[in-house]
């Protein structure tokens, strides 16, 4: 297991540096002066002048792509043109709000999807998977944003038992309690990804229910339960898995657009935002975290792979 | 009474709206110590009375249909669910037909034995264990206390066949149903798993179900023998009275088609002819289109089972008039 680990991560370099040189391209595929790009309309020549020579501008290409990737190795990713702040901190500053809702809507997934994809294989050919098998068809066919106003229209305008917008921070008054803004967004960003895993879960499981070793498990005597759960569903957890790292990636952009529709002070909204106010260095460096982000979730997701499946990592 | 007494069987698929009969009419019965061999071709439903008998098929859609089951003076096909699976994996198991895929790959192999001894066994992990390393070295596993650790995807079939023994043993089985458990399995290792199964019933008094569709493998390993055409027992026996007269053109056409090691025939004569499928429908002896003894009768009226011997039972018009 270490040592596969160790594997991952080494194959993880190349790909890391390929993405960077990418991100890094972002601002010189822009038309004019990347200087005069960095540092907005307002700048007087001078800066442009002065952020020129510090970036290395005028040297050639593979030089500035050192100097700007040891500059972000050091943490330094740039100031915002709108903010006047550094890059890193401006995006910190929605960090706890994404990673909060990222949070919620996964815990939404696993507690939603699996039951009721399990629900759905064991009563397969029932009303009760037809019924389930229906609703996630559904769920995944509505778009995000339309979901998100519509349940702001139920819950907080007519009903109004939630928040419809924003997003106070868990040290603000109210605490935990501030969590009550994030439910609607979450339960948003998680109905098109909980119909996935329902899906993917009933699918593989009725793969599964079909190999030898689960007729090898009911002649042991087993409760039905403990065969679906332990032979069945625990086998179709890795094909699962492997499907996860592709749900992350969904998740992110449909992440921008439920930040958007509830406002909240998160890294999608920043994205959106910063595009809007042509804020350059931002737009590079949520570029960066994501694709780092995205690395790092599927990594994550082969190891786990690797622990669901002894056949993986003794290979 | 005997152990195990299968009486007029009948098992059948639903397709399409139809039930098509796949076995009909069986019977047979197995006591302490002794094994029944079951043989015939592909697809003649030895492997669906077995799963029968075992309490296999729901979740399928084969239907037993009609008969009787009676195990342990207990009438299987009345039994409730809970009732049935207290008796599988414990007093009856079974062994399959595809060894390489009937372990489950995320679990050790002694984790699966494990969980069948304390399925139906008060014991603690612990002993369990201890239990299955005594198995595994019973059926000549080496290094049992280390292979226990082992997953099914690091055995051979051999063994991986070895530990499926293994776990259905480790209850004391009263029956075993091996469902052609050398098939795919080279033949050196085939000859090992027989003569192991063989060992562990002088030893244990277990009463063995063996089902193949090799006439050679049979008569080496069985008291008794069934043999199956298309869902229906066709010629039924103590193995010696069956091999010194085959009364049935069926089991003398499966001994023909068998390679004799010492002989200069380089040649088999096969049955001519395939078993019909289900859906074709097929008046008189399901047999007749390949027989050689066929008559018109043989084509209008499904023979009855008649007492050829004291307990040799055939079902033919002419039983022993067989045409050389
Ligand atoms: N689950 C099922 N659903 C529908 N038909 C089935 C099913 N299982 C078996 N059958 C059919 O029933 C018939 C008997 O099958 P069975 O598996 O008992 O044959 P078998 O004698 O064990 O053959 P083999 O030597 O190939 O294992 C075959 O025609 C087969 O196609
Ligand atoms: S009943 Fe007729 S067709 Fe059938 S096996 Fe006997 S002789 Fe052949
Ligand atoms: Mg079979």
């Amino acid at each position: 297991m270490l040592a596969y680990t160790a594997k991952r991560l080494l194959t993880l370099i190349p790909t890391l540096l390929a993405a960077s040189i990418l991100v890094f391209l972002f601002v010189h595929l822009i038309p004019g002066d990347p200087a005069a790009i960095l540092l907005g309309d307002t700048a007087t020549p001078e800066e442009v002048a002065q952020l020129s020579s510090e970036m290395g501008f005028d040297h050639p290409l593979y030089i500035q792509y050192f100097i700007w990737l040891s500059n972000v190795l050091k943490g330094d990713l740039g100031t915002s043109i709108f903010f006047g702040e550094p890059v890193l901190s401006v995006i910190g500053s929605g960090a706890e709000t994404s990673i909060l809702l990222a949070s919620m809507t996964m815990i939404w997934i696993i507690l939603i999807g699996l039951p009721i994809g399990i629900l759905s294989a064991t009563k397969h050919g029932t009303w009760i998977d037809q019924m389930t098998s229906s609703g996630a068809m559904l769920a995944a066919s509505i778009p995000t944003f339309w979901l998100g106003l519509y349940l702001i229209m139920i819950f907080s305008v007519t009903l109004g038992w939630f928040p419809s917008s924003g997003f106070p921070s868990l040290s603000d008054h109210g605490g935990i309690t501030n969590l009550r803004y994030l439910l609607l967004p979450s339960l948003t960003l998680a109905a098109p990804n909980t119909a996935l895993i329902i899906r993917l879960v009933r699918a593989s499981m009725l793969d599964v229910s079909r190999e030898d070793h689960v007729r090898t498990a009911r002649a042991k005597g087993l409760h039905p339960t403990r065969v679906a759960i332990k032979h069945i569903f625990r086998n179709a957890l890795i094909a699962v898995a492997a499907a996860f790292g592709f749900t992350f990636a969904a998740l992110i952009s449909e992440a921008v657009v439920t930040e958007t529709v509830f406002s909240l002070p998160g890294i999608g909204r920043l994205v959106v935002q910063s595009i809007l106010r042509r804020d350059y260095p931002v737009i590079q460096g949520v570029i960066l975290v994501i694709v780092v982000l995205y690395m790092v979730i599927n990594l994550a997701v082969d190891l786990a792979y690797a622990r669901l499946d002894p056949r993986v990592s003794l290979k | 009474m005997a152990l195990l007494e299968v009486q007029n069987l009948e098992i059948a698929v639903s397709a399409k709206g139809k039930l098509l009969p796949v076995v009909q009419s069986v019977s047979f019965s197995v006591d302490d110590n002794e094994t029944l061999g079951i043989v015939g071709e592909s697809g003649c439903g030895k492997s669906l009375t077995a799963l029968a008998i075992m309490g296999l098929l729901g979740g399928t859609t084969v239907r037993i249909t009609g008969g009787s089951i009676r195990f342990d003076g207990m009438d299987l096909l009345t039994l409730s669910e809970r009732e049935r699976r207290s008796i599988m994996g414990n007093q009856m198991a079974m062994i399959f037909q595809e060894p390489m895929t009937s372990l489950n790959p995320v679990y050790r192999i002694g984790d699966q034995i494990i969980e069948n001894i304390r399925q139906h066994q008060k014991m603690t992990k612990a002993q369990a264990r201890d239990r299955v390393v005594e198995l595994l070295s019973l059926v000549r596993i080496p290094n049992p206390s280390e292979r226990v650790d082992s997953f099914p995807h690091q055995m051979s079939g051999g063994q991986r066949q070895r530990v499926m023994i293994a776990m259905a043993l480790s209850c004391d089985p009263k029956l075993l149903i091996a469902d052609e458990p050398t098939t795919a399995l080279d033949v050196t290792v085939q000859k090992e798993v027989l003569d192991l199964m063989a060992d562990l019933q002088t030893r244990m008094g277990t009463a063995i179900i063996l089902i193949s569709h090799d006439l050679g493998v049979i008569s080496e390993t069985s008291n008794k023998v069934a043999v199956m055409y298309r869902g229906r027992v066709a010629e039924a026996a103590e193995t010696e009275s069956l091999f010194l007269e085959l009364a049935h053109p069926y089991t003398r056409g499966l001994l023909n088609s068998m390679p004799v090691v010492d002989s200069d025939v380089d040649w088999l004569e096969a049955i001519p002819g395939r078993v019909p499928t289900l859906e074709e429908e097929l008046t008189g002896c399901a047999f007749h289109p390949r027989c050689a003894s066929a008559t018109e009768l043989c084509l209008t009226t499904v023979p009855k089972e008649t007492e050829f011997k004291h307990g040799h039972s055939v079902q033919c018009h002419f039983p022993g008039k067989v045409a050389p």
